[in-house]
């Protein structure tokens, strides 16, 4: 017997071990969600994917699926929340989507167009942030930066580097890299390395691959990031398209 | 004094067993015995270490005491809680800047002396206090900071500063069974081991003690969790960290009851069976570290810690000293891990808790001083007496840190179920108008409520109970804190990193007569978003102070609102004061009409 738990109001089947949002996209539904990569250690800092489970409020990356739980997920009420969590990301760097050559690919932008954001909502912070083009193949970008350690956790556990690490607290955190100048070149980070593909947002891009494929005919352009499960088959959806 | 030489760094690395979970401990021996921890300093711990550099800069640039850039020869903080803005604290910091000829966070021309503001530094009874080189100084008025302005001039070394600057009396105004009564070091202990460890645990548990903290999680539970749990090791961490601003119990018990706080370790370690134990003490009492440390050795010289324990064979166990580093968040129990394994204070997924996966992922109880003080009387007496204090709900007594608008501030041990307006009689606090009860992540209650009751069932605490009268200004009050909380968040999650500084721009906004209806709403709706979706207990408590003094004193609020409506949070006419500042230009017609 497959063991089950309902996600508004559908049996979704799970294996021991598997969190709410693995178990979803195996059944084929869409929870939003940045910071979560089904290849990566689950990390819990974005709170797109909370969800209702049983009463409480609770990450769907970090919480384990159980037998019987009820959880639910696409209600008015907590879209609303993640589209105010959107909102925030948006104003706590600086996002100018027309002019990023991630645009079209970019998961923040898709749910932000997902959750029907239509306004940043909040005042903008307008943070002084370095873009570091040390780098001969690699670009920071460190304005679209929403600090999910996708990158951090790719580099360390994917790529056995270290290349990246999350410095300083609050609203002051910033991306680091790992060398004394602070800049990306004094590095051993590789174009061909996991961590290179792997952030949601533009803030690590490749150099030269920017425009390879047209605005206006990239990944979320005309699909709403909801219809681009199942997750695994995401799997190296940054490359060559920016 | 550190005993170590300056910047050496390979012995400091030694001397902390050459091991990269010491990382913060390391940091701090770094930082104090050089002044700053360069960017050189970080690459060759790194070498030392052999861990990425990338990492030793994520704790350095964490934690608020740990600087690349120089402070000087003298690093003065002023803690910035309200109950020191209502002691004069603003004006004396001026004072000292205008004596000393420096700016408030600029290194002063000579390079000699650093001014800036802190977090709450555990001393609200004697406000308004200071840090200077990590080492506390109560009580300031004009004649202590005239002293301390010549003793920097004459450049004089902190350890020739006269002794009774750094004299910090416990104020112990009300005692009961923790902060009163002879404890003879041992008696506890030998108790347990009469009585066995599945006995004392029993104990603990008919005793209905719950933990002191601010939750309120029954002791005895934690303990029998982690004590059936499997590992390699269990670990015993005493949670010094004591950050919630107008708490200081804490201090007060490590000063004078650390046998209590210490046998209460060691009796917790006999029931899970733990070899190791940790006090992680809040970097701001930096100044109990070598009393503390002496107290140690007293209790090892005893046969009360080390090796086969008062005689008996096996029995193994000892306390090592953290001291954290300027981060309130380090206070939540799996950050405070996280601390104690060198890494960021930043809160873990749970589950799985401590009592599980704690230290090194081995199961861990991490309890509050005061909690590990009740449990080494309950070991010591047993658990009925214990339960026969205080409510149902919440048994024994309670220290409650009480200062503001009262005549007699310190510390009054009381019996849970205590109401809040015994409290005020107490203290002589005759003009009372509120009271933040538990420190700004608890509640804040007005007159109306003063027969409320000091009880889990009730008023939970920690411990900090603020007064506040008639002529105090809540709103004041509230922002403070807004300021607090957008300082401490360790960033990890969205709501929390951006909603805690949306909130604390919104109240500086309303300060400045900007604000409108509008943005109380959308302190509300932040508020929701905290509540629901934070990562930790931070988080979801940051909005408490501004949307309980909305509620309770709305008088406040409304005075400051320039329009029901909306009012831009973008300033056209600030933004202009660049273009006035380069042109020279102040006159009427340099800025905008402002209606
Ligand atoms: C932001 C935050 C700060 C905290 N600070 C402290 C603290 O300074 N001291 C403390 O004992 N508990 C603090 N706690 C509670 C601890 O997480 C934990 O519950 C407590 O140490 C458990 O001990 P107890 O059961 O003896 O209360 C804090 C919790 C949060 C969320
Ligand atoms: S650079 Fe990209 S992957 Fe790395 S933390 Fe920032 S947003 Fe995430
Ligand atoms: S709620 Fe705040 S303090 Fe807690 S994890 Fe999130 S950012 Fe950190
Ligand atoms: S996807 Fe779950 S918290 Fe970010």
């Amino acid at each position: 017997m497959t063991k089950t738990f309902r996600l508004d109001g559908r049996e979704i089947p799970f294996k021991e071990g598997q969190t709410i949002i693995e178990a979803a996209a195996a059944a084929g539904v869409y929870i939003p969600h940045l910071c979560h990569h089904p290849e990566f250690k689950p990390h819990g800092s974005c709170k797109l994917c909370t969800v209702n489970i049983g009463g409480r409020l609770g990450a769907a990356c970090t919480n384990h699926a159980a037998e019987g739980m009820a959880v639910e997920s696409e209600t008015e009420a907590l879209n609303a929340d993640r589209r105010a969590l959107t909102q925030m990301l948006f104003v706590e760097g600086n996002h100018f989507c027309p002019s990023c050559e991630k645009s079209g690919n970019c998961q923040l932008q898709a749910v932000a167009y997902h959750l029907g954001m239509m306004t940043p909502h909040f005042p903008h912070f307008y943070p002084a942030r370095d873009i570091d083009a040390s780098h001969p193949d690699v670009l920071l970008e460190r304005n679209r930066c929403i600090l999910c350690e996708l990158c951090v956790r790719a580099s360390r556990d994917a790529d056995g580097k270290n290349v990246f690490g999350i410095g300083g607290r609050g609203i002051r955190a910033r991306l680091i890299v790992n060398s004394a100048s602070g800049r990306l070149a004094e590095t051993n980070m590789s174009v061909t390395d996991r961590a290179a593909e792997v952030c949601p947002t533009g803030a690590i891009i490749r150099k030269r691959h920017g425009f390879t494929v047209p605005i206006g005919q990239r990944l979320y352009d005309h699909h709403d990031i909801a219809t681009q499960l199942p997750l695994p088959a995401r799997r190296g959806e940054g490359r060559g398209e920016g | 004094m550190p005993d170590y030489d300056v910047c050496d760094l390979p012995g400091i690395v030694a001397r902390w067993g050459n091991d990269p979970a010491n990382l913060v401990q390391i940091l701090r021996n770094v930082q104090e015995s050089c002044g700053t921890i360069p960017s050189d300093t970080l690459d060759r711990l790194a070498r030392l270490l052999d861990v990425p550099r990338v990492r030793i800069e994520a704790t350095a640039s964490f934690y608020s005491f740990f600087h690349a850039e120089s402070h000087g020869a003298y690093e003065i903080l002023f803690s910035d809680n309200v109950i020191d803005r209502m002691a004069g604290k603003a004006e004396l910091k001026q004072y000292l800047c205008e004596r000393l000829w420096l700016e408030p966070r600029k290194l002063s021309e000579d390079g000699l002396v650093f001014v800036d503001d802190t977090a709450d530094i555990g001393l609200a009874d004697q406000a308004p206090a200071m840090l200077i080189n990590g080492f506390a100084v109560p009580s300031l008025d004009k004649s202590r900071i005239d002293l301390v302005a010549e003793l920097i001039r004459a450049r004089k070394p902190l350890a020739e500063w006269p002794p009774m600057l750094f004299e910090i009396p416990d104020n112990i105004r009300k005692a009961g069974p923790l902060a009163g009564e002879p404890f003879t070091p041992g008696s506890a202990l030998k108790a347990a081991l009469a009585r066995g460890a599945e006995a004392t645990l029993a104990e603990v548990d008919a005793s209905n003690l719950r933990g002191r903290g601010g939750a309120g999680f029954k002791t005895a539970t934690k303990w029998a969790s982690c004590r059936k749990a499997e590992g390699e090791a269990h670990y015993v961490v005493c949670n010094a960290d004591e950050g919630e601003p107008g708490t200081f119990k804490d201090r007060v018990l490590l000063n004078s009851y650390a046998d209590l706080v210490f046998e209460g370790m060691a009796v917790c370690a006999r029931v899970i069976g733990a070899r190791q134990g940790f006090l992680y003490l809040r970097g701001e009492y930096r100044n109990l570290l070598e009393k503390l440390e002496g107290v140690l050795a007293r209790r090892r010289a005893a046969g009360l810690l080390g090796k086969n324990i008062l005689g008996e064979p096996g029995f193994d166990f000892d306390i090592e000293i953290h001291l954290g580093a300027g981060a309130y968040i380090c206070g939540e129990e799996s950050a405070l891990i996280e601390s104690l394994e060198g890494k960021p204070g930043k809160p873990r997924n749970r589950p799985p808790y401590p009592d599980t996966c704690g230290y090194r992922n081995q199961p861990t109880v991490v309890n509050n001083v005061e909690t590990f003080a009740c449990a080494a009387r309950i070991a010591e007496r047993g658990g009925a007496g214990f339960a026969a204090l205080g409510t149902p709900q919440s048994a024994g007594s309670k220290l409650i840190s009480v200062s503001g608008d009262c005549r007699r501030p310190g510390i009054y041990e009381v019996p849970f179920g205590v109401s809040v307006r015994q409290i005020l009689i107490d203290c002589g606090a005759e003009d009372a108008h509120a009271v933040q009860v538990s420190g700004p992540s608890g509640t804040c209650i007005s007159f109306r409520e003063f027969d409320r009751r000091i009880a889990f069932e009730d008023l939970p605490t920690a411990g900090a109970f603020m007064v506040f009268s008639r002529s105090r200004d809540m709103f004041e009050v509230a922002r403070n804190f807004t300021h607090f909380f957008a300082h401490e968040s360790c960033g990890f999650c969205t709501p929390c990193r951006v909603g805690t500084s949306l909130l604390r721009n919104t109240m500086d906004k309303l300060a400045a007569g900007k604000g409108s209806a509008y943005d109380m709403n959308e302190m509300k709706h932040i508020m929701h978003i905290l509540r629901g979706m934070a990562h930790c207990g931070l988080g979801h408590t940051a909005a408490n102070p501004v949307v309980q003094t909305m509620e309770k004193f709305p008088d406040a609020y409304e005075k400051r609102l320039k329009r029901l409506d909306f009012e831009p949070a973008f300033d056209l006419d600030g933004a202009l004061a660049t273009a006035r500042l380069i042109t020279g230009r102040d006159d009427e017609w340099a800025h905008l009409a402002d209606d």
